[in-house]
This record gives structure tokens, sequence and C-alpha cells, in this order.
């Protein structure tokens, strides 16, 4: 599904990724752990395409496809989400109209017409149910005013929205009590098959509890240091990453 | 000879030629006299310090149309709102067009300047309202008095509604080699009664046209008058619109200005109170590129006690093009519990492309809440990309942050079928096409 190969990338002159390698196949749930500043959410925007970074070396492969030339719309039209870790504030477009203008272009890109509107409010009405969300919650400004949990769960309804092959979830447990965790790990899990992927990029173990990973990996200094099974996060909750650190040295 | 010298000039020949024992002779003698002594204005005046007319005066303006043009409907059919049966009134370089207007007098008049100037049974109406509002020392406002002639007369009595909105379209045809109007609408709006009104000037080829433009409104007790202008004319037609709002107790008037089209734009647009409990509201939007320049000059005298004032002005300014907001609320020592907004927001999308802003709050009592905000700032870049990501390409990304960050004006116009048009023009002017109304 997605392969990394050696990826350098920096912004301004400083370098933030040093040679990430990454294998994530279809079916599978990867994590990636690390401390603050590890580059994590660097990596998770970089494979969406954000090109205020700058990749100097390796290379970025959705389904043995090079995509890192790609727009980051058009990477998404191919089947890449991100649920990011800040959601931006779109005052004026609402939920719902921000949802349908996202499915269409999809969509057009595809060849597709228009999703009929019966059909996109049944959808909209199914996945928000998912995901427990009121609908008057659709009509309001894209993440404008929300909590940090509302905003968490408004990135997994999109998700559920657009059905990608590769989730990357950069912090979706953060902000969310453990109701709405719950609630959001359900949503990820009924997503789920065999011909997509997750990554979960998260600091704590409580998420892997409700959405179980097949790697973890432990990223630190723009580097994967360490990868392992699900019990390597249940490690590094214990004991934090000093060890990894005086493992390396 | 120069446009300021060519006007004076033809000045008496004007007026023999309309009727000169019209008791509207020492008005006009006066407005010509004071633009005579101010001419044109420079730039070395405060209110015109970021508008500079020069490049547009050294057009050989014909001052007056040498003869009457037609246009077929079918040819500009798509200026109108085709879609709602209205009342219009409509010009072919600056003279009445029987064939495209649809008049009325049965309730309400919605009729021609022209006839309310030289007919005895509007004279009352005329010596009680004509030139009333319109500040006299404006020399641009004195040089339109000094030719007024042609124009708009609305006159909606007391309790009535105007039960169509009601179009004004200026067209010129460019027959001319360049073509200066001076159009002079009246609009009367009695007590409880209310009118909407949808106001164009359209050239229909690239001749240079200057339109210098007065209209004066006056909303009675209780009254509410909608105005809403549509300027998206061609890139080679100026216009300086002067308009003078004059409101009584409880009366409600809102103007939306729509700026998308036009070399050199001028709007002075100025609201004066007469009693407690008025509503004044001001909305505008620009969206200008290219060496478009559109200058939003504004206005509200707040005098009396207990009134309130709305505006809220958007823009967004490409390539080399030029926006300016000078908006002025004064609030006079009687002027108590004055309630004043102003809040003026710009996005700039190229390096070149720049914008004056300027909010003047002159309040003398001490009982008022004012606010004024102003932003000045890019496309915000992280929103660009959280939206490029959902699959949502660039341009059209662009386009739905542009029409979100317009979205308040739009919402706020209170005709449907004006309210798609104009999402359609700045959906054209973007370059989009988008799927859903906002
Ligand atoms: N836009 C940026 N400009 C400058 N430095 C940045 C930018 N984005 C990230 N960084 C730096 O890159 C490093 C990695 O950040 P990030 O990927 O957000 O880490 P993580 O998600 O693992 O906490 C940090 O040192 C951060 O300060
Ligand atoms: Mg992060």
């Amino acid at each position: 599904m997605l392969s990394i190969k050696n990826l350098h990338a920096s912004i301004e002159d400083k370098e933030i990724l040093k040679g990430i390698n990454l294998e994530v196949k279809a079916g599978e749930v990867h994590a990636i752990m690390g401390p603050n500043g590890a580059g994590k959410s660097t990596l998770a925007s970089i494979v969406a395409g954000n090109e205020n970074y700058e990749v100097s070396q390796g290379t970025i492969e959705l389904e043995g496809e090079d995509i890192s030339e790609l727009a980051p719309e058009e990477r998404a039209h191919k089947g890449v989400f991100l649920s990011f870790q800040y959601p931006v504030e779109i005052p004026g477009v609402s939920v719902t109209n921000f949802m349908r203008t996202a499915i269409n272009e999809s969509r057009k890109a595809k060849g597709l017409a228009d999703m009929p509107a019966n059909e996109m409010l049944k959808l909209i009405r199914e996945k928000s149910e998912l995901l427990e969300i009121d609908r008057k919650f659709l009509s309001r400004s894209l993440n404008q005013g929300f909590s940090g949990g509302e905003k968490k769960r408004n990135e997994i309804f999109q998700m559920a929205m657009l059905e990608p092959k590769l989730a990357i979830l950069d912090e979706t447990d953060s902000g969310l009590d453990i109701d709405a965790l719950r609630i959001v790990a359900n949503g990820v899990n009924k997503l789920k098959s065999k011909d997509n992927a997750v990554v979960v990029i998260t600091h704590y173990q409580r998420l892997l509890e409700y959405i179980v990973p097949d790697f973890v990996h432990v990223l630190m200094d723009g580097k994967i240091v360490k990868s392992g099974g699900k019990e390597l996060a249940l490690e590094l909750e214990e004991k934090g990453y000093d060890w990894i650190k005086a493992e390396l040295v | 000879m120069d446009l300021k010298e060519k006007l004076v000039s033809s000045f008496m020949a004007f007026e023999e030629r309309i009727d000169t024992s019209s008791a509207l002779h020492d008005v006009r003698t006066n407005a010509i006299k004071n633009f005579e002594n101010k001419g044109f204005p420079s730039k070395k005046e405060e209110a015109w310090k970021y508008t500079s007319l020069n490049a547009i005066l050294k057009n050989d303006f014909s001052v007056f149309p040498k003869k009457e043009n037609s246009v077929e409907f079918a040819e500009v059919k798509k200026y109108f709102l085709h879609e709602v049966d209205t009342y219009k009134v409509v010009f072919i370089d600056g003279k009445f067009s029987s064939f495209l207007s649809a008049t009325t007098h049965e309730g309400i008049d919605v009729c021609l300047m022209s006839s309310a100037l030289t007919k005895p049974k509007y004279k009352i109406v005329i010596d009680e309202y004509f030139n009333k509002i319109a500040n006299k020392d404006e020399t641009l406002t004195s040089l339109n008095t000094a030719f007024a002639l042609e124009g708009a007369y609305i006159n909606i009595p007391k309790n009535k509604i105007a039960d169509k909105p009601i179009e004004i379209i200026y067209f010129t045809t460019g027959v001319e080699d360049a073509l200066m109007v001076q159009p002079r609408n009246l609009v009367i709006v009695g007590e409880n009664a209310h009118v909407q009104i949808i106001e164009r000037h359209q050239s229909l080829n690239s001749n240079p046209v200057l339109t210098n433009s007065v209209t004066e409104i006056y909303a009675q007790k209780r009254a509410i008058v909608d105005y809403y202008k549509i300027q998206n004319d061609n890139l080679t037609a100026n216009l300086i619109d002067n308009t003078y709002i004059s409101q009584k107790q409880e009366s409600r008037a809102s103007v939306h200005t729509f700026s998308f089209g036009g070399n050199i734009t001028r709007n002075n647009l100025n609201f004066y109170h007469f009693g407690e409990h008025i509503d004044s509201i001001l909305k505008g939007i620009t969206i200008i590129g290219e060496k478009q320049h559109v200058d939003h000059y504004t206005l509200v005298q707040h005098a009396t006690p207990n009134c309130e004032s709305h505006q809220n002005y958007k823009t967004i300014i490409g390539d080399s093009a030029t926006g300016v907001f000078n908006g002025k609320i004064y609030v006079e020592k009687e002027a108590q519990k004055t309630n004043a907004f102003q809040q003026n927001n710009n996005i700039l999308l190229s390096e070149k492309a720049t914008i004056n802003a300027k909010p003047q709050l002159e309040i003398f009592a001490d009982d008022v809440k004012c606010s004024h905000g102003c932003t000045i700032g890019q496309l915000d870049e992280s929103a660009m990309f959280y939206m490029q990501q959902r699959g949502i390409p660039k341009k059209e990304a662009r386009a739905l942050l542009m029409f979100a960050f317009c979205n308040e004006a739009i919402e706020s116009i209170k005709i449907p079928e004006l309210k798609h048009r104009i999402t359609k023009i700045i959906a054209s002017k973007l370059e989009v096409k988008l799927g859903f109304d906002l």
C-alpha cells in the first residue's frame, strides 16, 4: 500500500526527517510513536503532499506508484487521507457543503458525475450516525468554534465519508474523552478492511487498545529507531523513550 | 480644451436647450460655479489621496451624446434580473429607453427624472427633495447637479410596498469615442413604505466611459430601503458614484455595493440621520484584479440618539489592482446610545496588490458603542492544504475560501434571484463552478 524509502525532508534548511523507511501493506494497522518534535506530523504531512517541506531524498509510493510529485488533491483522489493533528477552521463553509464539494471533486477526478443529492444525504446521515454526530453540527462552519474533541470526531466523520485506502491519523486521540475515543475508534474499525491500511500516530497506548496495531514504530529525531509488535507500545507507555535512546548509543 | 473647460463652457448651451425659466436655474448656476472653482478633485485632497482621476480625464469625452442610440433587448438581456418581474428604468447613452423600460404610475411612481424636473405636478416634490441631502460643497456632486436632467425618479408613497424590485440600468453603447454621462436619481420612500432597488452601469464595448452619478434617497419614518449596486462594468469604464441617504426615525436603509468590474470606481456613500432608532447598513464585496481600482469612501453621520449603523466591507485584490476603504463614522454630541460598527477585511492575492484602509471614528458623545476592525491578509495557506487534502483542487479551494470570506454580504441579499446572480458573477470572476450556493 504505502512504501517509503530513505525519506529525507527539511524546512527552512532544517533537516527534520533523516532517512525514513516504512512499509505498510493492505489490511495492516501501523502505529507510530515518539517524543514531541520527533517529526511524526511532518512525515504525515509530507505523505499527504504538503509543499512547505522540501524532500531532498527518498521515494514515497502508493500501491507501487510514485506519488511524491503529485499535488495534495491528487493524492487524496488516489485514496490518501490525513486526519490532522490540528484541523483548520474554515469560517463560512459548512461541514455539509465542504463534504459535498470534496466528494464531488474526487468523483470529477475519476470521471464520474456529481453524487445525486439524495444519495449524498443518505451517506451523510449514515456516517454521522456512525460517529454519533448531531445533525445540527453539520450545518455549522467547518471546525469553527468546535471543541478539540469535536474537531477530531469530525475528522473521522470525513474519513468515513471519503473511505480512503490509506488513512493517517495524527494524534486523533488527543482531546477526546473516553466515550468519544471509543466512538472514534469504533468508526475507524468499521472502515477497516483487507484492502485498506491505517497509520496511527499517537503518544498513548490508550487508543491502541481500541485500534490494535500490527506493527509499532518508534520515531525519534527524524528516524525510525525501533519497530516491533503491539507489545512495544505497552513498553513505551511504561518506560518512556529514554531506554531506547540509551539502547541507541 | 480640457474636460473641465469643456464642461463649464457647455453649461450655458445646456441650460438654454432644456428650459432657462426653470426654477432650478439658481441651483444649477450655483452648482456649476462650485465646480468651476474647485474643478476635478486631485490627490492633494485628503479625500482623494489614493484615487487619481488624471489618467481618465485625458480622454476627449463627449459630454452630451451626439445622437440617440438603441440596443436590442437580446443583446443586453443578461444584464437584467430577467428571472423575475421587475420595474425597469433604462437609459442608453444617457437617454431614456422606453423600449427597454417598464415604468409605472400605479400607486407608486417609477419613472423619469426629466419628467419630474419639468412637469408642474412634481414641482412640490422637487422643491422639497431635489439636491437637498446631496452635499453642495462637493465638486463632483455639483458638476452632476449643474447638468442633472435624466435618471430614475422613484416615489413610493406612505404605506405602499413596491410589489416588484426596481432595476435602474445605464447602458453606454460606445458609439461615441469616449462618453461622459451624469445620471441623477431621486428616490423617496414614504412612511412605512418599502422598496428594493438594483442599480447598474454597463458599457457595451471598450470605448472609455466616465459616469458621474448622483443618487439622493429619502427614507421617511419606518421606511425600509434595500439598495443594491452591481458594479461589473468593462475595464474601460469608470464610475464615480455619489449616493446620499437621508433617514428619518425608525427607518432602515441598506446599501450593498458589489464591485467586480470597471477601471476606476469611486463610491462616495453617505448616510445622514434625522430621528431616533434608525438603522443604516452598508455592505460591500469587492473582487478585483488586473489594474483595477476601487475606492469606497463612506460616511455615517450619527446626529440623533439611539441609532445604529453596521458597515461590513470585504475586499479581495489580485494582480496589481488597488483598493481603498475609507470609512468615516461621525457621532455628534447629541447622538447618545449610538451603536456604530465597522468591519473591513481585505485579502491580497499577489505581491503587487494594494489596499489602503483607513477607518475614521470621530466621536463626540460619551455614551456610545463604536467598534471598528480592519484586517489585511493573504489566503490562509493551512486552510488551502486542509481542503486540498480532502480532494478539493487548489483553484476550487481558493474559490471556496474567497466565497466563505464574502459570505455574510451575499447572505444578506434579500432578492433570491439577485443573490443567485451575484454568486454566479463571483464564481465566474474566480473561474470556478461550485456545485452549490453558499
Ligand atoms: N513549519 C515549520 N517550520 C519550522 N519548523 C517546523 C515546522 N514544522 C515542524 N517543524 C519542526 O520540525 C520538528 C518536527 O515537528 P513535528 O513533525 O510536528 O513533530 P511531532 O509531530 O513528532 O511532534 C520540530 O522540531 C518542529 O519544531
Ligand atoms: Mg505532531
